[in-house]
C-alpha cells in the first residue's frame, strides 16, 4: 500500500465507505496533501468502490477540492464585486510582488499559492482574504504582506 | 398490484392513465408527441433539457413533461402560445452554445436537436453567441468512439446510460458552472480511461457529441481500389435491424437485402460471419467440456464458471473490473475475430488470392468491435485481420449514399465458402443466444440426442430479464462423457454490464454454482449493440429478438455442428478443435487493465 492508499483507508475507515462518505474524504485528503492527486482519486474511488470519472466529477464541481497541486498555504483573495471595488487588485499586486508568483501559481518552495475566490460572504468586511481555513477580512495591500509575512516566517 | 387511476385532460381530450404516469406519457397515450431531449425510454427521469414544457391550468410555472406526474384533475395544454414560445426560447438558448455545423455534421439527418430546430424553425439567434467559446478539439483517441463537446447539450443521457445500464460511469457531469461539461477521469482521453467502447452512450446521444468513429470512405475507398480484393461479412444481429435505416418496422429480417445491397455497393464477395459463429461453438463447446473433464475427472485446478468472450465490450469490462478472473474467460475469439484470420489464410488460400491484397470489412451491430480489430493479438493471420469494422448505422449511410433503394432488392445468397450458416448461428444475436446454441451443440456431443427442448427451443435462456438461469440434467452420456451422466449443467446469461456486474460478484464470493454463463456488454445481446439504429429502447430491442428467433426457425440446419462448411474446414484446415491451428488463429489472451 502507498502512502496515499494508507491515508485513503484510513479516512473511508473513519468516515464510511458510502457514496455520503466522499465529501469528507475529499476534504481530509486535500487538508493534509493540499490537494487531489490522480492517485489521490483512483485511491478513493477504490476504496469507496465507485468509479473515479465519478469522483474527479465531485472533485471538480467544487472549487475548495483542488486537482492541480497546491502550496502548504492557499491564499484565496476574494475577487467578487464588493471586495473588488474595495481594492482587491492592490491586495494581489502585493502578494504577486512579495511572493515572486503570479496569480494562479504556487510558489517554487511550494509553500504558497496565490488564488481568487468567490464571494465568501465578508462583502460588509471586504476586501477578505483567506489563508487555508482562516479568514481575514478588512485587508489592505499592506496588511496582507504582513500576515504573509507572519505565515512565512511560521515556516 | 391494481394502479389507481388517474382522469386529466390533455388539449381538452380527458383520458384515464394509471397513477404515477408521466403527462409525457399520458401525452403520448393520446398520440400527442411532445419533443424531448434528455428523456430516455431505457434511462431515469433527469428533467434537465426543459424541452417538453407543458402548460398546465392554474400553474404558474410550465412543468416538464418527461418529470412531472399527472395528477387528479389535471388540465394540460401541449402546444400553446406559451409553450410553443417558451420551448422555442429553450432550443434558442441550447443552439446558443451549439457549434451547429450541420451540413459537415456526422448526425445531420439523424438528430434529435436539428429536428426540434427544424420543427420549430429556429431562426436567428437572439441570445449571446457562446459557441466561439467552446473547445472544438474532437477527442479521437478511441478507434470505437468520438467525442466533441462543441455539440454536447449536457443532457446527461451517457452519464446516465454508463452507470445505470452498464456499471461502468467512464463518462460524468464534471467541473461547473460555464465550464461544466461531461467528461473523463481527469479529462483523460476515452481511450485511456474505463470506457468498453460498447456504444451505448453513443446510442443515445441526440446530438453528435458522441458518434461511432466512422470508416465509410476509407472503406469505399478499398472499394473502388482495383488492386483490394474486398470481403465483407456481416453479424447476426446486422439483418434484424438494417431495415430501420430504410423505415422499416423494427425486428424486419432483410437478410437477402442486406446481401444485395453489399453486392451492389461492389464487395468482391459477401460472406457471414454466422459461419464462424458455428465455427465458435465448436471451439468454445470442447474447451468447455475440456474444461469440464479436467476438472470432474482429472481433478484439476482449472477455472470455472467459464465465460463467453463474444462480446468485445464484455471483454474490456472484465479486463478493467475483474482482471482476477480472466482465466475463467473462454480463450475463443470472438466470431468476428474468428473470421478475419480464416479469410487470409484459409480462403485466401482455396480462392488463389494473395493475403496482402485482401481487405477484411464486418458490418457489426457493435462499436466496441472496432476496438477489438485494432487489438496487437489480432494477427494471428499475419496481417491485420480485420481491416474495417462498420455499424449497422454506418452500412445504411453507404446503401444511402449509393443511392441503392434497399426496401426493394430482391433477395440474395452469401457467396460461398465462408457463408453457410446455421440458425444455431443466428441466435448469437440475441442474450441467452450463444447459450442455447453451445447447449444445442455440447449436448448432443455428449448423448448423441438432442436436447429436450420442444423443437431445441431452450425457452428459458431467452427474454429480457437482466439475469437468466438454467440447468440441463445429461441424460445417457455416451461412454466417453461418462462422467457427466446425471450432472445438472447450471448456466446463467446477463446482458447489460450492469447485470454482468451482478454475475461477476457472485462468482467472486463463491456463493456461484454455474459451470458456464453468457455475457453480452449490451442490453438484449448485440440486438441492442451499440452500433445499432437509433432510437434503441425495450419496445425495439425486443421486435429485433423476435425477427432472429424467427429467423433461426425458418433454417434448415439449426445446431452449428451440422454446419457442413464447418466440418470441411475442420477436415481439410484445422484438423480438431483447439488443435494447434485453432490454437493459432482462433484463440486469443487477455490483458488485465487497471479500473480509471
Ligand atoms: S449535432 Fe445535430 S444540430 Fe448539431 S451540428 Fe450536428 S446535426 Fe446539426
Ligand atoms: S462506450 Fe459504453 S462504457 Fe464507454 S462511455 Fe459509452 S456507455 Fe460508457
Ligand atoms: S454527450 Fe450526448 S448524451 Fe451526453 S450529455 Fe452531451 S449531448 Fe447528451
Ligand atoms: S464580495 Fe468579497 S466577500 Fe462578498
Ligand atoms: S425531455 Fe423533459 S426535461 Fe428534457
Amino acid at each position: 500500500m502507498t502512502r496515499i492508499e494508507e491515508l485513503v483507508k484510513e479516512q473511508a475507515d473513519k468516515h464510511g465507505r458510502q457514496r455520503t462518505s466522499l465529501m469528507p474524504i475529499l476534504q481530509a485528503v486535500v487538508g493534509s496533501e493540499h490537494y487531489l492527486s490522480e492517485d489521490a482519486l483512483v485511491a478513493i474511488a477504490r476504496e469507496l468502490d465507485l468509479s473515479s470519472a465519478d469522483v474527479f466529477g465531485t472533485a471538480t464541481f467544487y472549487t475548495f477540492l483542488d486537482t492541480v497541486p497546491r502550496g502548504k498555504y492557499v491564499i484565496r483573495v476574494c475577487k467578487t464585486i464588493t471586495c473588488h471595488m474595495k481594492g482587491k487588485d492592490e491586495v494581489i499586486g502585493a502578494l504577486e510582488d512579495m511572493l515572486k508568483v503570479k496569480l494562479g501559481g504556487t510558489t517554487t518552495d511550494g509553500k504558497f499559492s496565490l488564488l481568487q475566490a468567490n464571494c465568501l460572504g465578508w462583502c460588509h468586511k471586504g476586501p477578505v482574504m483567506l489563508v487555508n481555513d482562516e479568514v481575514y477580512p478588512e485587508i489592505s495591500a499592506e496588511k496582507a504582506v504582513e500576515i504573509i509575512g507572519g505565515y512565512l516566517k511560521k515556516g | 398490484m391494481s394502479k389507481y387511476k388517474v382522469n386529466l385532460k390533455i388539449n381538452n381530450i380527458a383520458v384515464s392513465v394509471d397513477e404515477g404516469t408521466t403527462i409525457l406519457e399520458a401525452a403520448r397515450q393520446l398520440n400527442f408527441t411532445i419533443p424531448t431531449l434528455c428523456q430516455h425510454d431505457d434511462l431515469c427521469v433527469a428533467g434537465n433539457c426543459r424541452v417538453c414544457v407543458v402548460e398546465q391550468k392554474g400553474a404558474r410555472l410550465l412543468p416538464a413533461s418527461c418529470a412531472t406526474p399527472v395528477s387528479e384533475g389535471m388540465e394540460i395544454q401541449t402546444n400553446s402560445l406559451k409553450v410553443r414560445q417558451a420551448r422555442k426560447h429553450i432550443v434558442e438558448l441550447l443552439l446558443a452554445e451549439h457549434n451547429a455545423d450541420c451540413t459537415k455534421c456526422f448526425k445531420s439527418g439523424y438528430c434529435e436537436l436539428q429536428d426540434i430546430s427544424n420543427d420549430y424553425r429556429i431562426g436567428d439567434h437572439i441570445f449571446l453567441d457562446l459557441v466561439k467559446e467552446k473547445d472544438k478539439e474532437r477527442d479521437i483517441s478511441s478507434p470505437s468512439i468520438e467525442k466533441d463537446d462543441s455539440k454536447c447539450i449536457r443532457c446527461q443521457r451517457c452519464v446516465r446510460t454508463c452507470d445505470s445500464m452498464q456499471y461502468v460511469s467512464a463518462l460524468a457531469v464534471t467541473h461547473k458552472g460555464n465550464n461544466m461539461r461531461i467528461s473523463t477521469f481527469m479529462d483523460k482521453p476515452m481511450n485511456d480511461v474505463v470506457c468498453t467502447n460498447c456504444g451505448q452512450c453513443i446510442n443515445r446521444c441526440p446530438t453528435a457529441a458522441l458518434t461511432e468513429r466512422n470508416y465509410i470512405d476509407e472503406v469505399f475507398d478499398v472499394i473502388y481500389d482495383p488492386n483490394k480484393f474486398v470481403v465483407v461479412q456481416t453479424a447476426p444481429a446486422t439483418r434484424v435491424a438494417i431495415g430501420e435505416e430504410f423505415g422499416m418496422e423494427p425486428g424486419s429480417r432483410v437478410t437477402g437485402k442486406m446481401v444485395a445491397a453489399l453486392r451492389r455497393l461492389g464487395f468482391d464477395k459477401v460472406l457471414d460471419t454466422d459461419f464462424t459463429a458455428d465455427l465458435t461453438i465448436m471451439e468454445e463447446g470442447t474447451e468447455l467440456l475440456t474444461r469440464l473433464k479436467e476438472a470432474l475427472v482429472d481433478g484439476k485446478e482449472v477455472a470455472l464458471p467459464m465465460l463467453t468472450s463474444c462480446s468485445p465490450g464484455w471483454i474490456k469490462f472484465q479486463e478493467h473490473m475483474y482482471p482476477d478472473l480472466l482465466d475463467n474467460l473462454s480463450t475463443c475469439k470472438s466470431p468476428q475475430q474468428m473470421f478475419g484470420p480464416l479469410a487470409k489464410t484459409y480462403y485466401a488460400e482455396k480462392i488463389n488470392k494473395n493475403p496482402a491484397d485482401m481487405v477484411v470489412v464486418s458490418i457489426m451491430p457493435c462499436t466496441a468491435k472496432k476496438f477489438e480489430a485494432e487489438r496487437p493479438e489480432m494477427r494471428g493471420s499475419g496481417y491485420k485481420d480485420v481491416d474495417y469494422v462498420l455499424t449497422t448505422r454506418e452500412l445504411g449511410r453507404m446503401i444511402h449514399q449509393a443511392g441503392i433503394e434497399f426496401e426493394k432488392l430482391e433477395d440474395e445468397k452469401y457467396d460461398s465458402i465462408l457463408g453457410e450458416s446455421t440458425g444455431a448461428a443466428v441466435i448469437f444475436g440475441s442474450t441467452g443466444g450463444v447459450m442455447e446454441a453451445a447447449l444445442r451443440t455440447a449436448y448432443e456431443i455428449v448423448t448423441g440426442k438432442e436436447v429436450p427442448f420442444t423443437n431445441i427451443n431452450i425457452k428459458p435462456v431467452r427474454g429480457m430479464e437482466g439475469v437468466k438461469e438454467a440447468s440441463v440434467k445429461i441424460k445417457d452420456a455416451k461412454p466417453e462423457w461418462s462422467f457427466l451422466e446425471g450432472v445438472d449443467v447450471n448456466v446463467a446469461i446477463a446482458h447489460g454490464l450492469v447485470n454482468a456486474k451482478i454475475l461477476m460478484d457472485k462468482i467472486k464470493s463463491g456463493e456461484a454454482n454455474y459451470h458456464f454463463i453468457e455475457i453480452m456488454a449490451c442490453p438484449g445481446g448485440c440486438i441492442g449493440g451499440g452500433g445499432q439504429p437509433m432510437p434503441t429502447n425495450m419496445e425495439i430491442r425486443k421486435k429485433r429478438a423476435a425477427g432472429i428467433y424467427e429467423e433461426d426457425e425458418a433454417m434448415v440446419l439449426r445446431k452449428s455442428h451440422e454446419n457442413a462448411e464447418v466440418t470441411e474446414i475442420y477436415k481439410s484446415f484445422l484438423h480438431e478443435p483447439l488443435g494447434h491451428k485453432s490454437h493459432d488463429l482462433l484463440h486469443t489472451h487477455y490483458t488485465p487493465r487497471k479500473r480509471q
